[in-house]
């Protein structure tokens, strides 16, 4: 019995660890893109069809044009998508498009939920800014809440 | 003899004070120098950048872009001297070269800002000319 605790408590510490080194992003050209403006989101947050999406809309990206060269382009979707987290039939908007906003996925709303103050979400300006309230978000850590 | 030396010196005097006024060392030279190549080739008529244009361009609301970014000072601020930041909270360093020298010394990065920060905030390229007035400002400062 002992032993199964043990055993029990090892694998949940490794599935911890390996949580935060799954979410680090590990591609060099795609931490840099799109760290310029926000972190590097891990790319399990988002499944592959919501990250085709993202990056077939950067000449519009939520109000900004981040375009890049198609090589860059072609990159980083192929390293987001090999990434990817798992297919989400629930990861669609109203009209049934993918959604691009990680902050709209219903886990996230879920995780949220009375967590987060307006004064935390006011001062931390946009769901997009992470390490507002988990700092080592760029190192794939959100556990420190 | 002694004389002519002395023009001459008073020559390149002159030209090493204007440069100096234009910009802050020799990558943000050459990156101005390559922004005036492709004005001249959009204008033939063209004469040199003009700083206090592009002092006026960056402060300037434009209309035409996106809706939460109608100037250049919606990301950078109004002083180039501090950081600025992004609409998603992170910080941007400042753009004043006296403060943070490896400013506009890498094309491909000041061609791709430039390309997508002038659709950001005016809904279309800027010219080579309102580019280069804009970049000549800002590497003077
Ligand atoms: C939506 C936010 C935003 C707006 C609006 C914006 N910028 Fe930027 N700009 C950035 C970011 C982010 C970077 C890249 C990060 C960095 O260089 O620190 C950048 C980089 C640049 C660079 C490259 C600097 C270098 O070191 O080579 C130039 C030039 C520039 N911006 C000029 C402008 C001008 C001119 C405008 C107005 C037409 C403008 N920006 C509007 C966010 C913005």
């Amino acid at each position: 019995m002992k032993r199964l605790l043990l055993a029990a408590a090892l694998l949940a510490s490794t599935a911890v660890a390996a949580t935060a080194a799954d979410r680090m992003v590990t591609d060099e050209m795609t931490k840099a893109e799109c760290a310029a403006c926000h972190i590097a989101y891990p790319p399990r947050l988002l499944p592959a069809a919501n990250w085709e999406a993202v990056m077939a809309g950067l000449q519009d990206h939520f109000g900004e044009v981040a375009s890049l060269d198609d090589a860059s382009v072609a990159h980083i979707r192929d390293y987001l998508v090999a990434n990817a987290g798992k297919d989400d039939p629930t990861a669609v908007d109203a009209e049934g498009k993918p959604l691009l906003r990680i902050s709209e996925r219903r886990w996230f709303v879920g995780e949220h939920k009375g967590e987060v103050s307006e004064a935390s979400l006011k001062k931390a300006g946009t769901w997009a800014n992470c390490v507002a309230c988990h700092k080592g978000a760029e190192k794939g850590q959100f556990d420190d809440d | 003899m002694k004389h002519a030396r002395a023009i001459a010196m008073a020559i390149g005097l002159a030209a090493a004070a204007f440069t100096g006024a234009a910009s802050a060392g020799p990558g943000q030279d050459a990156i101005i120098a390559a922004w005036a190549d492709k004005a001249k080739a959009a204008d033939p008529a063209f004469s040199g950048f003009d700083a206090a244009a592009g002092k006026a361009f960056f402060f300037a609301k434009h209309t035409g872009g996106g809706a939460e970014t109608p100037s250049c000072t919606s990301c950078h601020t109004d002083n180039i001297k501090k950081s600025g930041q992004t609409r998603a909270g992170k910080a941007i360093d400042p753009m004043a070269v006296s403060v943070q020298a490896d400013r506009y010394t890498d094309l491909a990065k000041v061609e791709k800002w430039i390309g997508r920060n002038c659709n950001s905030v005016l809904g279309r390229d800027c010219t080579a000319k309102e580019a280069g007035d804009v970049i000549s400002w800002l590497a003077s400062q």
